[in-house]
């Protein structure tokens, strides 16, 4: 498949990355090549076939609920954010 | 591994270490220092020794940290804007670990930012020079780490090897380098890229020092459930063999699109192979064509999952100007990420995406069963393999940075472990007519991380 202007914008949109419009065309070409390589996976017989999606096929791993000290506190956690006001990370409006 | 005691000094290794990274500052193999805390910690380790006490195994070694660890000294940025002004709030058990055996990090080294490329290149503070060759790459991802090495500023640096991030700077700064089998060393405290291949491994300059610190840096982790229970041993047996040792040289590697200084390099390490008393063979793979082709749809797709949590809100950079929430979220991602990070992002989010998923992502997991297959049924043969790490040494800097398919391409050989978990080390297998390093690629089957240690520490001691 060719990829399009269109898919470049869906795919950024996607992936909450606002492009400038300069940074298009280039994308156009690299995703485009990109996926022409990846589509010799094609010529391999896959029916049948077990996807992997993890190599150790490891089981979930549990432990007892129990509250343990995190190594960080909460004000050098809130210290990361840019802005913060009563132990809650502010945010522009949502509605 | 040269180690503080009575009568060297830690605050005298430190001390070299920071002046030798100084004067190796044109390479740029440190994102940023840790000078004051570094001396301050040999100082204590001085004290401590001279009080008689035990201070570990790596009692005063100074360590270079690639840039994607964090640690409560000092600032994480994983090579990228994004994480602008990020004081790590938690340490990587992996740090920990060392630390607690008396290793001192000098400085955080030079990473592509988070980890994406192969070549040092895209990193948002520069790029890392080949220890070999000022006007070439220091390969990557751990590009800072392996040149620091290779450089003699440190004995040992960490590094991640998600699809060769370790072993390709490794073979082009020739020194050693280890991908372990997945699930060695806890992830905790690190950056994540791909999580079903993440890996944490090490550079050093020999079989002996590697064993040392992956000892100490192996076993499980509460903190990262992908941990296995620890079966690093101490002591690194020694080549010899009950039995002769078989190992497969992967004769799809050695010859159309690799460069023929770069076989013949290989081919002369599997003599030295010979010589040490293991049997050699050729073995063919042909599977191993489609590996770049399987990790270039499982890492897109795993990487858009995890650099999601890069929002601006919690940590990190925040674009200044937006209108709306949405706004925030896609100028802050545009700003902080590097033009790879952005295309594998988007690459990850088509395959994933409904209509491509069974055509890229599902065919791309099957595909990778028939790798795993593969090597399970040449490993019945073979006690090892033997290849190149990549198909041609160090190329010069900025050859690369507008194709990214050839920068991909950088890969092809040492992806197809990543793809199966398997262990794989790179180590020094001689110089190209121009000078430049050569590494030869082991591969085993899982958890036979220490029998490739023993292998390439046969060789070496025939130096």
């Amino acid at each position: 498949m060719a990829i399009t202007r269109e898919d470049v914008v869906h795919l950024a949109e996607l992936s909450n990355i606002s492009l400038a419009e300069g940074q298009i065309e280039p994308l156009i070409k690299d995703l485009d090549n990109i996926l022409g390589y990846i589509s010799q996976l094609d010529e391999l017989d896959t029916d049948n076939v077990e996807p992997t999606y993890q190599c150790f096929d490891m089981q979930n791993v549990w432990r007892e609920d129990e509250i343990e000290e995190f190594e960080a506190k909460r004000e050098d956690l809130l210290a990361l954010t840019r802005e913060s006001e009563d132990n809650q990370i502010k945010v522009p409006k949502v509605l | 591994m040269i180690t503080a005691n009575k009568d060297i000094k830690a605050v005298d290794l430190v001390r070299e270490a920071l002046e030798k990274a100084k004067e190796f500052e044109e390479y740029h193999c440190f994102i940023s220092m840790n000078e004051a805390r570094a001396l301050e910690h040999a100082r204590e380790i001085d004290e401590r020794i001279a009080r008689g006490e035990n201070v570990g195994r790596l009692a005063g070694v100074p360590y270079a940290l690639k840039d994607n660890y964090l640690s409560h000294e000092g600032e994480t940025t994983a090579a990228a804007r994004m994480l602008d002004d990020f004081p790590s709030p938690i340490t990587a058990t992996a740090v920990a670990k060392l630390e607690a055996e008396g290793a001192i990090m000098i400085g955080r080294a030079n990473l592509d930012a988070y980890a994406h490329g192969s070549s040092t290149e895209n990193s948002y503070f520069g790029v890392t020079h080949n220890a070999h060759d000022m006007e070439r790459v220091a390969g990557g991802s751990s590009g800072g780490s392996a040149a620091a090495v290779a450089l003699g500023i440190v004995q040992f640096a960490l590094g991640s090897d998600t699809g060769g991030s370790i072993r390709q700077p490794a073979s082009y700064n020739g020194v050693y380098g280890i991908k372990p089998t997945f699930g060695t060393v806890s992830r905790y405290g690190v950056v994540a890229m791909a999580s079903s291949t993440d890996t944490m491994g090490c550079f050093t300059n020999n079989a002996d020092d590697m064993n040392l610190i992956m000892s100490i840096m192996s076993g499980k982790d509460a903190k990262d459930s992908t941990t296995l229970d620890d079966f690093w041993q101490e002591k690194l047996e020694d080549g010899k063999q009950a039995e002769k040792k078989k190992i497969g040289l992967i004769s799809d590697f050695l010859g159309d699109g690799v460069d023929p200084e770069v076989a013949k390099n290989v081919r002369d390490y599997a003599k030295k192979l010979e010589k040490a008393g293991y049997a050699v063979e050729e073995v063919s793979m042909p599977i191993l064509k489609y590996g770049l082709a399987i990790y270039y749809v499982v890492q897109p797709a795993e990487v858009a999952s995890n650099l999601s949590r890069y929002d601006g809100i919690r940590y990190g950079h925040r674009a200044a100007e937006f209108d709306d929430l949405d706004g925030l979220y896609a100028n802050t991602r545009n700003e902080g990420f590097m033009p790879e990070n952005k295309r594998r992002i988007m690459i990850g989010n088509f395959v994933l995406s409904s209509g491509f998923f069974d055509a890229y992502y599902l065919k791309a997991q099957k595909a990778r069963t028939l790798l795993i297959n593969a090597y399970n049924e040449v490993f019945e043969k073979y006690d090892a393999l033997l290849c190149p790490v990549a198909p041609a040494p160090a190329f010069k800097i900025g050859e690369k940075v507008n194709d990214p398919l050839a920068m991909y391409m950088e890969d092809v050989m040492s992806v197809p472990p990543s793809m199966a978990g398997l262990p794989a080390i790179s180590v020094p297998a001689g110089k190209t007519k121009a000078g430049l390093p050569v590494g030869a690629q082991l591969i085993g089957q899982r958890q036979s991380d220490q029998m490739l240690l023993s292998i390439a520490k046969s060789v070496e001691e025939q130096a």
